[in-house]
């Protein structure tokens, strides 16, 4: 089966295999370390592991775009923003 | 005591919607992110192009006037829609033969297909031969929809309030029918006026159908594409030009896949973000 049609990258295949290896790695952690109820941050929301996931992962399409914005490519600045911002929604929201 | 079972066979159950969701939904956000890096003049050919397409959107003045357009639009209606749909649940009967009459009467404007509102309206706002366009040039207004951009942008905006209050009128009717009645007698008892019993008894107990009512209508709004297409076709000149007709032209009009792609994606952040900070909000308001 040909899927010349969806134009296929390494560096996008790249992107969804690691999106993919987040989701079953966040999976594994569940399986392992059960998160329990969902619990009360900065912010004031309950927030669950995957509510903390699809929170770090909006974040880090705003900054990617705010930093192509303002800056431009490279967008390797962003990528530091984005990994300082999940260990904040992860440890605080 | 029965020990406790566990059958994983039901994981198979949801495989059809799975494989329902990742023909419609993902493979196609997959190609349009490959899409997004690159270039195409068509036979399957692609060159990358990197964040070249996304810091061109970003950039370009076309791209902030149609999201300015959009959520001017958006909020408009919200505005409008939200309290007129409330007030008019209010008013109907709550028992008899009127409920059926209004229930139906409210249920039909939602019937007609997107595309038929936008002629219907285009027709009945002609300045020239529609009923409206021809009664307010009659009362000495100025109004003419394909000319001038606030007759364009009033009749959208009333177009999709005659097309959509009543889906709010649902929504927020069936939450105040599910109001016991003892609610009522209990502020009857302690003296409360009509103001005080619609603040504490209805609009609190309607919380929940409201957020929907917002959710919904945010997103078919912030989506919109064929009622004001047909309408006004983006004009006069782009002044009616939203979001996604903006996106239509490009991809299709241009054939420009990439940039389209892109601005796909950011559309679709966008909306993700609003929608998401919208029902945080609401159910954060709800659990105090």
């Amino acid at each position: 089966m040909s899927l010349s049609w969806m134009a296929w990258t390494w560096q996008t295949a790249t992107f969804f295999i690691l999106l993919a290896m987040v989701l079953a790695g966040m999976g594994l952690w569940e399986w392992k370390r059960p998160g329990g109820n969902p619990r009360r941050g900065i912010f004031g929301l309950d927030t669950t592991r995957g509510d903390r996931l699809f929170i770090t992962l909006l974040g880090s399409g705003f900054i990617a775009l705010g930093w192509l914005s303002f800056i431009g490519s490279p967008p390797y600045g962003a990528l530091v923003i984005c990994a300082l911002w999940a260990i904040f929604v992860f440890r605080r929201v | 005591m029965a020990a406790k079972t566990a059958n994983h066979k039901a994981w198979w159950l949801v495989a059809p919607v799975v494989a329902l969701v990742a023909f419609n939904a993902l493979i196609p956000m997959m190609t349009v992110v490959n899409y997004s890096f690159q270039e195409t003049f068509g036979d399957n050919v692609f060159f990358f192009e990197g964040f070249k397409w996304y810091e061109q959107v970003l950039g370009s003045e076309r791209f902030h006037a149609a999201l300015g357009r959009q959520l001017a639009f958006t909020f408009t209606i919200l505005v409008i829609e939200i309290p007129l749909g409330v007030a008019v649940a209010l008013a109907m009967p709550r028992k008899g033969i009127g409920v059926s009459v209004c229930l139906v009467l409210m249920a039909l404007p939602l019937l007609i297909p997107w595309n038929v509102v936008g002629a219907m309206w285009n027709i009945f706002a002609l300045p020239d031969i529609g009923l409206l366009g021809r009664a307010l040039n009659g009362l000495g207004l100025a109004y003419d929809f394909t000319q001038d951009p606030t007759s364009a942008w009033i009749t959208t905006i009333v177009m999709d309030v005659w097309h959509w209050t009543s889906l709010v009128v649902l929504l927020a009717y069936a939450g105040l029918r599910s109001i016991p009645e003892a609610y009522y007698q209990a502020a009857k008892i302690d003296g409360a006026s009509a103001w005080a019993i619609f603040r504490h008894i209805q609009l609190s107990k309607m919380k929940r159908v409201l957020t929907i009512a917002v959710l919904l209508r945010f997103m078919d709004s912030f989506m919109i594409y064929t009622e004001p297409f047909v309408l006004t076709g983006g004009g006069p000149g782009n002044t009616t030009t939203f979001l996604s007709i903006d996106l239509v032209k490009i991809a299709l009009g241009q054939f420009d896949l990439g940039p389209a792609a892109a601005m796909s994606l950011i559309y679709f952040l966008i909306v993700l973000l609003l929608s998401w900070v919208f029902y945080s909000l609401m159910m954060r308001n709800e659990e105090r």
